[in-house]
């Protein structure tokens, strides 16, 4: 078993998006990752319905202890990750607290609502007004773009995991992730999501 | 090699709450499995069906519930050992099978896992399951973490096979799709063959016929059954206690909703006031335990989902044990602390340990939690849910509500089952006006096809998909034809049964193991039955518009009209452009053009953005997948289309 030490125990983590972002995919990966290094990991989802354009979310539980509830309690969320911004802050009026790190990617998804001129998406700067006052910590990247410049939007998901690993708090690295991955991919999938892995590793560095 | 057929006893993955339950069915040696799609237990059958031929294990997605359940009764009858899978209400489809299954009796193994959705996260109910095992008098299982999940599928069997009683296994969304480590026991060797014997005596429940009569003898059997199975259940290592010797507060949980307590306690740090008996065997509910952790605490809670089935049997059990162990004082859903509709989390029960306890408890400042709040009520608009860009029940329902309208007789659609439901939303330009179970859609256009004698002019119209006609739609079909109903059926045919994953039903060529099988062709079935039947490509706007004003013309019975397109996310299409779309900027007019924004106000693909410093609409390259729909419904022809060569 592990004896490396986790910020928390249990760490909970949210990772959010909107249905077909990779949402589900992502926190797969990440889970996985962890459980190779002896963790009990926890994932809870719900995937069927939400999917259709909804707000998706998965909450990851790691511990060293035990399984914890596949739903974080209010206010106990430690890292949000998000593949669209506003789902970030939707994430932190149940979960948020002021110790808590958020990373999101900046490129919207409009609700249909929006798209019909019924409600409005704030812009850039509100964004990081609401992150800057209910967070410990921010990042915001611009990962859909790189993705796209990779070949495929969905990529998005996957320079998540890399920009996660940046922040430090999860014991996984780039070997872990190439580990989980190899089971599910390879030859050139596989090369392309080490790219976007390590992308999103750098544009936390920068 | 999938994870699932790992050999070796003490691995541990990270399974889904439904993979647990497919190893534990691999570690039985299950020989069959049966089931029809449904959120949230659709990865049971699909995960067997791609390990079946590695250890010989039958597999079908069957045509509906009841019919699922016949076919693994079958396998148990002839002594294998048998799974069926389905989501709550597909136990209300098979409960008829069912009651007469509980009386018979059964040989091999079997399991009939049901999926239960509190909270409708991916339904049009949470109803439950749970009470059909006391109804149907057997023995229910629900497991309280993942590696219970497996390990109970696998015990679930022996029970059955030691009882000689179908076993029902109960899971819910938050186990089903949630995951967890789960450490591996061993896969055995399948060796088991198929026989019915039925020469033997009448009445042997190995050798004699399979039947639930004579009535009184079995249900007298039946009985005894579940007197066994209480007796069994009192030493289940499913059932387990921690807390405090003599607990202020005694938690009596099942299933998700023991991780929800058990959080709950953490939080509060109450381990030393609160004990929790988390119960993996609900009914039976073994009296001798839970009697023993009664008598010592003055008050109980009882948490789970959805209404207070587990509530109610324990306080049977104490008012038939009061003598013994006093009165106690109960908190739940009947009194009021813990809500009885929707699904539990830690926060309930958080509150109502806290208001039983008398602690203060706010996990954040409440300046943070309403300043956080209401940067969300301003700043994240809600996510209706939509039709996926490109899908074919967009441009159906377009057409279907513009045919209505051009009609001026007040016409409505009953709705069904699938994805398509969300036609009540105004993805679906809030089409549909009724919505209830697989196949009632054209049940109730039926009824309303004869109110024509109480003055009723209304076209009446029943939507259904393809894999729902044949689960439940074809009776009311029949019915409709037969009664010289005056309706119109639109099957809404998308080449699978999409929304749960694309699982093949009995309208294609081939099955869940991907071998070739003979398709049962809806459109000659709807004209053997006597239905008038057209078939076109939804996606061609005009002449499905015409199509449908015609039919709500022609007055001589039932009509269908088979709308036939892939689903936008099928393997078929997906990442497939027919089109290159644009927004001609010289020709869009903006808000001057008198249109409202119709293509983003109305219309509403995702794929379809309103650049507001334009004030124009533009594409979504990275969302739109090139239907070409939208520059069918442009009044100024400002979308453009360009063949993708």
């Amino acid at each position: 078993m592990t004896t490396s030490k986790l910020p928390k125990d249990p760490y909970s983590i949210v990772i959010t998006g909107v249905g077909g972002q990779g949402n589900v995919m992502a926190s797969r990966v990440l889970a996985n990752m962890l459980v190779k290094k002896g963790y009990y990991v926890t994932i809870g989802e719900t995937f069927g319905a939400s999917q259709r354009g909804g707000s998706v979310m998965s909450h990851i539980r790691v511990s060293n202890l035990s399984a914890w509830s596949p739903q974080i309690p209010a206010g106990k969320a430690h890292l949000v990750v998000a593949l669209e911004p506003i789902e970030a802050i939707r994430v932190l009026a149940r979960y948020g607290n002021p110790d808590i790190k958020v990373l999101s990617n900046l490129r919207p998804i409009y609700p249909a609502g929006v798209i019909a001129g019924e409600a409005s998406y704030p812009n850039e700067q509100e964004i990081r007004t609401i992150l800057e006052k209910h967070t410990s910590k921010y990042w915001l990247i611009k990962a859909t773009e790189e993705a796209v410049k990779l070949g495929n939007p969905i990529l998005a998901n996957v320079m998540m995991v890399g920009a996660t690993c940046a922040i430090g708090d999860l014991p996984f690295d780039r070997n872990d992730f190439i580990d989980a991955m190899s089971q599910v991919l390879s030859g050139d999938k596989m090369e392309t999501n080490i790219k976007a892995f390590e992308l999103g590793f750098s544009l936390l560095m920068k | 090699m999938s994870h699932l057929l790992d050999p070796k006893a003490g691995a541990t993955y990270l399974l889904m709450g439904n993979e647990a339950i497919v190893r534990g069915a691999l570690e039985a040696g299950v020989n069959v499995a049966s089931g029809y799609p449904g959120t949230p237990s659709s990865e049971i059958i699909e995960n067997l069906s791609r390990i079946a031929k590695e250890r010989n294990i039958y597999v079908e997605w069957s045509v509906n519930e009841k019919v699922a359940l016949e076919v693994a009764a079958a396998a148990s009858f002839a002594g294998l050992r048998s799974l069926c899978a389905m989501k709550q209400n597909g136990v209300n489809v098979a409960s008829d099978f069912l009651l007469h299954l509980v009386y018979s009796g059964t040989r091999g193994g079997i399991v009939l896992v049901s999926c239960d959705d509190p909270g409708a996260l991916s339904s049009v109910n949470e109803g439950e399951s749970r009470y059909f095992a006391r109804q149907l008098e057997m023995p229910l299982l629900e497991p309280g973490n993942f590696q219970e999940a497996k390990d109970m599928t696998k015990w679930a069997f022996e029970l059955s096979e030691q009882l000689k009683q179908i076993v029902m296994l109960r899971s819910v969304t938050r186990m089903s799709h949630a995951s967890g480590n789960v450490s591996y026991g061993a896969l055995p060797e399948t060796k088991r063959k198929a026989e019915f014997k039925f020469k033997g005596f009448i009445l042997d429940p190995e050798e004699g016929i399979i039947t639930s009569a004579p009535v009184e003898w079995r249900h007298k059997e039946q009985q005894d059954k579940i007197r066994k199975a209480k007796e069994i259940f009192e030493e289940s290592p499913f059932n387990t206690y921690e807390g405090p010797d003599k607990p202020e507060l005694l938690i009596i949980t099942s299933s998700a909703c023991y991780l929800y307590s058990k959080e709950a306690v953490e939080v509060l740090n109450v381990q030393d006031r609160v004990g929790i008996l988390k119960l993996g065997t609900t009914w039976p509910l073994p009296p001798k335990l839970v009697t023993h952790y009664l008598a010592r605490t003055e008050q109980v809670m009882i948490v789970e989902e959805v209404i207070p089935f587990m509530e109610e049997n324990v306080k049977v059990l104490a008012a038939e044990k009061a003598g013994e162990i006093g009165a106690k004082k109960f908190f739940g859903k009947n009194e009021g602390v813990l809500p009885s509709v929707g699904e539990m989390n830690p926060d309930f029960v958080i509150s109502a340990i806290s208001s039983i306890l008398g602690i203060d408890y706010s996990p954040v400042s409440k300046e943070y939690d309403q300043s956080a709040k209401l940067s969300a009520f301003v700043h994240a608009p809600a996510r209706d849910q939509v039709f996926c860009p490109g899908c074919p029940h967009r441009a159906s329902f377009f057409a279907i509500r513009r045919a209505i309208e051009l009609d001026g007789r007040n016409g409505f659609v009953c709705g069904d089952i699938g994805c398509y439901t969300m036609a009540v939303r105004p993805t679906g330009f809030e089409t549909l006006k009724t919505v209830h179970s697989m196949g009632s859609g054209m049940g109730l256009a039926s009824g309303f096809g004869k109110l024509g004698l109480f003055g009723m002019d209304q076209p009446t119209f029943a939507v259904c998909g393809d894999s729902t006609f044949y689960h439940a739609v074809i009776p009311a079909l029949i019915n409709a034809v037969h009664n010289k109903s005056n309706v119109t059926l639109v099957i809404l045919d998308n080449g699978g049964t999409a929304m749960t994953g694309f699982q093949p039903h009995p309208g294609q060529d081939f099955n869940v193991m991907g071998e070739s099988m003979p398709a049962i062709d809806m459109a000659r079935i709807c004209e053997a039955i006597g239905a008038r039947v057209e078939k076109r490509n939804p996606l061609d706007l005009e002449d499905t518009l015409h199509t449908l004003l015609e039919m709500m013309e022609d007055k001589n019975g039932v009509k269908v009209l088979i709308l036939s397109q892939y689903c936008a996310l099928s393997p078929q299409r997906r990442g497939k452009k027919d089109y290159e779309l644009s927004v001609d900027e010289t020709v869009c007019l903006g808000e001057e053009c008198g249109c409202g924004r119709f293509c983003t106000r109305i219309f509403r693909c995702p794929g379809l953005v309103w650049n507001k410093e334009k004030a124009k609409a533009e594409i979504d390259q990275v969302i739109c997948v090139g239907c070409g729909v939208c520059a069918d419904i442009c009044p100024r022809g400002a979308i453009k289309r360009k063949e993708v060569a």
